[in-house]
């Protein structure tokens, strides 16, 4: 490893950093307007690989090269405003976060199109036309394109400064990023301003994905993988500010391009791979910036958002219809595998449906009354699993102590993560816990010797005498049935009480004399800690797992459960659970465009239902009752 | 008075549960100065963003102009010429003097009258008040309290408003800078704009006022003429004084 080489993948990790800030930006400015954080804003890059590809290609030449990438920055642009008024427009008074899941809802679409539109395969653009050739630096060739990239970046920054300063569009953005409210009573039309700020974002990372086909190939698993980085550049780079994004972009790409220059490194005791440490890097540097800078290095605190949407009911104890409701359901599934005799698969599907229902109401939990909103909580399945399966893997533990393992091991590393994470609130605590689930799941895929890396855990199989597919079933039905019980005693037990007033006012929480960091950290173990039976039902449940059983999509997943069914209600998690495992799986039998079937009925409840299934349904019984 | 700029009836206003607001009427006429007094809390702020269109759960009727404007948007209210001035001044930190003026800028107008409305530009904004004038490219977070409600109060004037809903100018700035204020509302008044002052303290509302209502736990206890209003100790004692 010498000096030249460094050197050398520095100004490589410049030429990414260009493309990074591009997408990360549009998503800043995206935010701080709409405070919209748009999951398929990695989508929308994308599809600028995609149209820049087709373009490129149909057309050919430079003029099929240089032109497509206009082109595609001008019809991504186009594509974002369309969203922002067929969908976004009409959600915009919803509760917080019900955009995100309608985001996400385009991400599963916009992929599905892609894969219906290009095929599976990956298609690698032509080289630039113009810019094919490659200049010497310290003994190694640079391509020129790379270099063409890298003033990209910086000219982009440029253009936006003066753009955000000099017209009156850019100055009503600043203000709108304040003080929206106020923008409009000084009569200016919000809806016109959020349209042109989704445009713009759309176009940026619409060309921000055109211009990467000269180098990688456009591909379907882009769209999650961009907008991972995505998030981690804003949130490095503070939410809202240009600067940051350019800055955080550059530190982040060159992390890595540190990482792949490193390589091996011989340690003496053990050998590190760095090139495989790339993610784990990324979310590193993004957990320490939160850590010691929470609104990111050039970000500020964000001024409290003026809700527009109508104040949340007060949870109230269940009454004696839902309590007779809760009994005659759990009778039904008591007597499930009777029902089901014929159908085996029933059990197994009921077995996923109980063990979402674990995760998602722990997941609420912390979401609703605790007001967290965790964007990890795969960590805790996770660690909840591969606790217990790796107990019965190296020790050949029973089952009995590999699930009271479980929990101990979510525990672990929820009181460990949440330390932290209770100290942010809103996007940043999003994105740490994020930052968080990404490190386990990079430690487990790449600590191979202990975990098995991408091969997972086999052979993880209940033992006597639960190894009938009932007796499992029942199994996983008193450990669901206790937490979501527990979970229950908690709200309504003074911890709490205190946990919801340290989400509703903090300040007056802690004038009170409540600790409301403390009480808000034990509120994360405890989720941690159920959430880890989950996980490890999860891995006796499916015999095996990998390291997918920790990804983000499995975090999303949480989040749309308990969205789905509603935040501000406690039936809430268990009936999103439910309907998006049920869901879920019949969707994905029948088709194999699942996701965007999954993802348009996703789009049709959110539109319906703003308040997730059980909010509306509580809506329209109580305007039922108000009408007789 | 000949013409009812604003005309508010039976106007109730909910956060979440619980009401703010019960039955509220008011009128402010043409070039009058109305001022809406009480106690804190007693939903004067709320009276003002209610007309405003910024209560989401408000109703009853609001006619503006001659229009109709309740359940209207903000930004359509604020384009029929109805100016807010709020009393947390919400000054957008990041952008400068000149650059706040100009988020609030809408084209000319005139009564439905066709009398045209006073128009303003930031030239005259900046001469009318001389503290702004020698800082126009000073970020708004960056100026103290009396300088950010003057800018508040230019503000909206950039949109040439017929009538302004003025929320506590006075509250917790230095003398010099009420005095200012008081004179920027004897111009506007001479000017033909309304305004609908909300105040606790009399002696600056019977400075401008011509009217004035008297609101106590959100509903409407007395209203009268301003001189009136400064002679009853009585009233002034219950609803008003600390």
């Amino acid at each position: 490893m010498n000096l030249n080489a460094f050197v050398f993948q520095a100004v490589n990790g410049l030429s990414s950093a260009s493309g990074l800030f591009l997408v990360a930006v549009g998503l800043s400015l995206i935010f701080g307007v709409t405070r919209i954080v748009n999951i398929a804003h990695g989508s929308l890059y994308m599809l600028g690989t995609y149209i820049a590809y087709s373009v490129a290609t149909k057309l050919g030449g430079a003029l099929g090269f240089w032109g497509g990438i206009v082109l595609t920055a001008i019809l991504v642009g186009i594509l974002g405003a369309i969203i922002e008024v067929l969908l976004l427009r009409r959600i915009y008074r919803a509760p917080e976060l019900f955009q995100l899941l309608a985001t996400f809802a385009l991400v599963l679409v916009f992929n599905d199109a892609a894969l219906w539109i290009w095929g599976p395969e990956d298609l690698l653009g032509p080289r630039a036309p113009g810019l094919t050739g490659s200049i010497e630096l310290l003994g190694r060739r640079l391509p020129t394109y790379d270099i063409f990239l890298i003033v990209v970046g910086p000219a982009v920054l440029l253009l936006l400064h003066m753009a955000l300063s000099k017209t009156r569009f850019g100055r009503l953005m600043r203000a709108a990023t304040q003080d929206r409210e106020m923008v409009g009573a000084l009569g200016v039309n919000q809806a016109m301003l959020f349209t042109g700020v989704f445009a713009l974002g759309a176009m940026l990372a619409g060309l921000g994905g055109a211009l990467q086909i000269a180098r990688e190939p456009a591909t379907l698993t882009t769209d999650l993988n961009v907008i991972g980085d995505a998030f981690v550049v804003v949130v490095v780079g503070g939410m809202g500010s240009i600067t940051g994004a350019y800055v955080a972009a550059v530190l982040i790409a060159e992390v890595k391009a540190l990482c792949i220059a490193l390589g091996i490194v011989d340690f003496g005791l053990f050998t590190v791979n760095f090139s495989k440490m790339t993610l784990v890097a990324e979310f590193l540097v993004m957990a320490i910036v939160l850590i010691t800078r929470p609104y990111g290095l050039l970000g500020r605190e964000q001024g409290a958002v003026r809700s527009v949407a109508e104040p949340e009911e007060p949870l109230r104890p269940a009454t004696t219809a839902t309590k007779i409701g809760g009994l005659i359901v759990l009778f039904v599934l008591i007597a499930m595998p009777l029902i089901a005799q014929g159908s085996p698969y029933t059990l197994v599907l009921g077995i996923d449906v109980l063990i979402a229902i674990l995760f998602a109401a722990s997941l609420h939990f912390i979401m609703g009354p605790g007001g967290m909103h965790s964007f990890g909580h795969a960590a805790y399945f996770g660690l909840g699993a591969y606790g217990a399966a790796l107990l019965v893997k190296w020790f050949a533990a029973p089952m009995g102590v590999a699930l009271a393992a479980a929990p101990l091991v979510a525990l672990m590393g929820a009181l460990l993560f949440g330390w932290f994470a209770v100290r942010l609130s809103g996007v940043y605590l999003a994105m740490l816990t994020l930052a968080f689930a990404q490190i386990v799941w990079a430690a487990v895929f790449q600590w191979e010797t202990l975990t098995g890396g991408s091969n997972g855990v086999l052979g993880v199989w209940p033992s006597a005498p639960f190894e009938s597919r009932p007796a499992f079933y029942y199994l996983t039905l008193a450990l669901a049935a206790l937490g979501v019980f527990l979970i229950r005693r908690f709200l309504f037990a003074p911890f709490g009480y205190a946990m919801r007033a340290g989400r509703d006012s903090p300040l007056r929480a802690e004038a009170i004399g409540l600790d409301v960091k403390r009480i808000h950290w034990l509120a994360f173990a405890i989720a941690g800690c159920i959430c880890g039976v989950a996980g490890g039902l999860f891995a006796f449940a499916k015999g095996s797992i990998s390291p997918e059983t920790i990804a983000v999509s499995r975090s999303i997943d949480g989040l749309v459960m308990v969205l789905l069914g509603g935040l501000q209600t406690l039936s809430g998690p268990i009936v999103g659970a439910s309907v998006f495992a049920v869901l879920q799986d019949s969707v994905m039998r029948s088709t194999e465009y699942w996701r965007a079937l999954l993802g348009g009925v996703i789009l049709l409840l959110v539109l319906a239902f703003p308040a997730g299934i059980v909010g509306g349904l509580a809506k329209l019984f109580a305007r039922r009752k108000a009408a007789s | 008075m000949s013409t009812q700029m604003l005309t508010v009836e039976k106007l109730c206003a909910s956060y979440g549960a619980a009401q703010i607001l019960y039955d509220i009427g008011l009128e402010v006429g043409r070039g009058e100065v109305v001022a809406l007094m009480g106690r804190n809390g007693a939903g004067k702020t709320t009276t003002m963003k209610a007309v405003m269109g910024l209560m989401t759960q408000s109703t009853g009727s609001i006619v503006f102009d001659g229009h109709d404007v309740s359940g209207r948007q903000p930004y359509e209210i604020a384009r029929l010429g109805l100016g807010f001035v709020p009393e947390d001044r919400r000054i957008f930190s990041d952008l400068t003097v000149l650059e706040n003026l100009d988020i609030g800028r809408q084209p000319p107008r005139k009564f439905s009258d066709g009398v045209a409305a006073p128009v303003w530009t930031e030239q005259k904004l900046l001469a009318l008040f001389p503290n702004l004038g020698e800082m126009p490219h000073r970020p708004g977070g960056r100026m103290s309290g009396g300088e950010q409600q003057m800018l508040t109060i230019a503000r909206t004037l950039m949109g040439n408003p017929l009538l302004i809903l003025l929320d506590e100018p006075s509250e917790g700035v230095a003398p010099v800078i009420v005095e200012m204020i008081a004179n920027t509302i004897v111009e506007l008044k001479k000017a033909g704009v309304s305004i609908l002052l909300s105040e606790q303290n009399v002696h600056f509302a019977e400075l401008v006022s011509d009217r004035a209502y008297v609101l106590e736990k959100g509903q409407l206890r007395w209203n009268g003429t301003m001189a009136e209003l400064a002679d009853n100790i009585d009233i002034q004692r219950a609803y008003l004084t600390v």
